[in-house]
C-alpha cells in the first residue's frame, strides 16, 4: 500500500514537472497555452510557442536521461551489492567523456563537431562496456569488477587529461562545459533519439526484477532458489551500462542522480526491484526536470548564461546524500 | 523418493575436495553430516543442491530425475539450501526476506503464508523488524524461515545452529524433526554431535572428503569411528540410550 501510495505520488509529481517545467524560465510563458499552439499548425506559433518547443526539448531530454541513470545506479547498487556504487563507477562514463574529449579537442577528422562528439562518445562508452562485459565473464568476483571500474576510470581520466593537455587552449572552454554535462537540445526528436537506447535497457532490466530481487538478498541463496546468477549479472550489467553510455554520450556526465535517487526512492518502495526501477525513473526524471529548471533560471555570479545542470545537481545532491546517510545511521 | 549424489568429486578451482561420495537422503529422513573443518562438508551439501559441479563422472537426482534434466528454478522448488553464511547486500525487512524464498513456490505468495514460516521458528514477532537489527540467532531463525517458505521436499541447511542459544538449538531441531515427520528430507550439516545423536535418523561422518562411517547415531558415535577422525580427546557417555559426546 505504501508502495503504490509513493508510485502514485511521483507519477502525479512527474507529470506535473512535464506540463508546467516548459513555463517556467528566465522568461515566463504559459505552457499550457503555448503547448496546445505547439501542436497546432506551425504558421499560428508565436515567440512564445518558440521557447515551449526549446523548454519542451530539454525538459523531455532531462526526463529520459534523469530516469535513465537513476535505474543504472539502482541496479549497479544491486549487482556490485554496493550502496555506493553509481552509473559511473564501472568507467563507461569516463570512457564516454574521452570519446567526446578526442572529437572536442581534435574537431577536423569529423563532419559535425557536436555530433561527432556524441558519436564518438558513445562508441568509447560502448567499448568500455564491452570490456567490462568480458571481465564479469571471466570473473565471478563482484569486487575484481569494482576494481576493473576503477581502473576504467583511472585509464579514461588520465586520457582525457591527456588531450586536454594537448588540445588547443582555445578548444578547452567547450571541453570543460561538456564535462559539466548539460540538456540543452533544440527538438523534441533529440529525447526521442534517446527514447528507444533508453526504453529496451529498462524493459529488460524489468523482465530481470525478480532474480535481482533475490541477487540483491544473497548471491548464494539466489542461486540456491534458481537465478543464474552469471546470466542475471552479465545482462544487467549490459542494461545499466548501456543505458549510461547512451545519456553520457548525449548529456556529458550528470554526477548524483544515479547515487542519491535509489537510495531515496528505497525508503518509498522498499527493495523489490519491479517497483524501485519504476520509482527511480520517475523520481530521477523529475529531478533533472526541476534541476535543470533551476539551471537555466538562475543567474549566477551576475551572469545572465544559465548554470551547468551537472554542479546543481552536485551541489543538491551532496547534502541530500548525507542527510539521508543520517538518517539511515540513526535507524 | 531421495535426493542421491553418486560419486561426487565437487571442489573448487579445479582441485576436487570430494573423492567420489555417494549420498542418499530419502525423503521423511533426517541425516547430519558431520565431520571435522575441511572435511568437505558444506562442499557436499552445495553439490547436492547443485551450487558447485558434481564433477567428472558423478551425478545427482532428485527424485529420480537428474540436475541435467531439471531447471534451475524446478531444482530450486525441491530443495531448499541455508549457506554457512549470508550476506544480505540491503537493509531487508525480515517479511520480506522471507517472501523471497515464499516466491520459489509461487511468483505472488500472500503474506499468510510468509507469516507462518516465521512462526514455524517462533519468529511471527520480527516480521516488521528489519534483517541487520536482529541479534544472530534471530537471524538465523528468520532465514531459515525463508527457507521454510520455499515449500521444498528436501532441505539441506548447513549449520543452522550457529549462532543459536541452547533452546532455540533444541526448538530448531525439534522444527526440523516435524518437517520432516511430515515427509520431508532433511540433511543438516553440524558440528553438534549431540543435537545430531539426539535428533537424526542417521549420522554421516565425513573426513578428508570421504565418507569415513554412515548409520544410527549408535553405529557412529563410537570410539573406533571417532578416533582416527577427532583424534582421542573426548569422552562418550549414554543418556536415554543415546551416545553423547564429552570433550576430554
Amino acid at each position: 500500500m505504501r508502495t503504490r501510495a509513493f508510485l502514485l505520488g511521483m507519477t502525479v509529481l512527474a507529470i506535473l514537472s512535464v506540463v508546467f517545467a516548459p513555463g517556467w524560465g528566465s522568461v515566463s510563458i504559459d505552457a499550457i497555452a503555448e503547448g496546445k499552439r505547439w501542436l497546432g499548425p506551425r504558421e499560428a506559433w508565436t515567440g512564445d510557442t518558440r521557447i515551449f518547443e526549446l523548454r519542451l526539448s530539454r525538459v523531455a531530454l532531462a526526463f529520459l536521461a534523469g530516469g535513465a541513470l537513476a535505474c543504472a545506479g539502482a541496479v549497479l547498487q544491486t549487482l556490485l551489492r554496493n550502496g555506493l556504487a553509481t552509473p559511473f563507477t564501472l568507467g563507461v562514463a569516463s570512457a564516454g567523456s574521452f570519446g567526446a574529449f578526442l572529437v572536442l579537442a581534435f574537431p577536423a577528422a569529423w563532419f559535425a563537431t557536436q555530433l561527432g562528439a556524441t558519436f564518438s562518445a558513445l562508441v568509447f562508452a560502448l567499448g568500455s562496456l564491452a570490456l567490462v562485459l568480458a571481465l564479469a565473464r571471466r570473473s565471478q568476483r563482484v569486487d575484481g569488477l569494482l576494481l576493473a571500474g576503477i581502473t576504467l576510470n583511472f585509464l579514461f581520466g588520465a586520457g582525457v587529461m591527456l588531450v586536454r593537455y594537448l588540445a588547443d587552449p582555445l578548444r578547452l572552454a567547450a571541453m570543460e562545459r561538456w564535462m559539466l554535462g548539460s540538456v540543452e537540445a533544440l527538438h523534441p526528436s533529440e529525447a526521442f533519439l534517446l527514447l528507444p537506447w533508453v526504453a529496451t535497457p529498462l524493459a529488460l532490466l524489468l523482465l530481470l526484477a525478480n532474480e535481482l530481487d533475490q541477487l540483491a538478498f544473497d548471491e548464494e541463496m539466489a542461486a540456491a532458489r534458481g537465478v543464474s546468477v552469471a546470466r542475471v549479472r552479465n545482462l544487467g550489467l549490459f542494461a545499466a551500462g548501456l543505458l549510461t553510455a547512451a545519456v553520457v554520450a548525449r548529456t556529458g556526465p550528470i554526477g548524483f542522480i544515479g547515487l542519491l535517487v535509489p537510495h531515496a526512492v528505497r525508503f518509498g518502495t522498499g527493495l523489490r526491484h519491479r517497483s524501485l526501477l519504476v520509482g527511480c525513473f520517475l523520481a530521477g526524471g523529475t529531478l533533472l526536470v526541476f534541476a535543470d529548471l533551476l539551471a537555466r533560471s538562475l543567474g549566477v555570479g551576475g551572469r545572465s548564461s544559465e548554470l551547468p545542470v551537472g554542479i546543481l545537481t552536485a551541489l543538491v545532491g551532496g547534502p541530500c546524500f548525507l542527510v539521508l546517510l543520517l538518517r539511515r545511521s540513526t535507524r | 523418493m531421495a535426493l542421491i549424489g553418486r560419486a561426487l568429486r565437487a571442489g573448487y578451482g579445479g582441485c576436487a575436495v570430494l573423492d567420489g561420495v555417494d549420498l542418499t537422503l530419502e525423503a521423511g529422513r533426517f541425516l547430519c553430516l558431520l565431520g571435522p573443518n575441511g572435511a568437505g562438508k558444506s562442499t557436499l551439501a552445495r553439490a547436492l543442491c547443485g551450487l558447485l559441479a558434481a564433477g567428472e563422472g558423478a551425478s545427482v537426482q532428485v527424485d529420480a530425475e537428474g540436475f541435467d534434466q531439471l531447471g534451475p528454478r524446478a531444482r530450486a522448488q525441491r530443495i531448499g539450501f541455508l549457506p554457512q553464511e549470508v550476506e544480505p547486500g540491503f537493509s531487508f525487512r525480515v517479511d520480506e526476506a522471507v517472501e523471497l524464498g515464499a516466491r520459489v513456490a509461487e511468483p505472488r505468495p500472500d503474506r499468510a503464508k510468509v507469516l507462518a514460516a516465521l512462526a514455524a521458528v517462533d519468529t511471527e514477532h520480527l516480521a516488521e523488524r528489519r534483517l541487520d537489527a536482529l541479534s544472530g540467532g534471530e537471524r538465523r531463525r528468520v532465514l531459515l524461515a525463508s527457507v521454510l517458505a520455499q515449500e521444498p521436499r528436501y532441505l539441506v541447511l548447513d549449520e543452522p545452529t550457529s549462532m543459536l542459544d541452547l533452546e532455540h538449538q533444541v526448538g530448531l531441531f525439534e522444527v526440523l524433526r516435524a518437517r520432516c515427520d511430515a515427509g520431508l528430507g532433511v540433511l543438516v550439516v553440524t558440528h553438534d554431535l549431540n543435537l545430531a545423536a539426539q535428533w537424526a535418523d542417521d549420522l554421516v561422518l565425513l573426513n578428508r572428503g570421504r565418507i569415513a562411517a554412515q548409520g544410527r547415531p549408535h553405529e557412529v558415535l563410537t570410539t573406533e569411528v571417532m578416533t582416527p577422525v577427532f583424534g582421542s580427546r573426548f569422552r562418550l557417555l549414554q543418556s536415554e540410550g543415546r551416545p553423547v559426546v564429552v570433550p576430554r
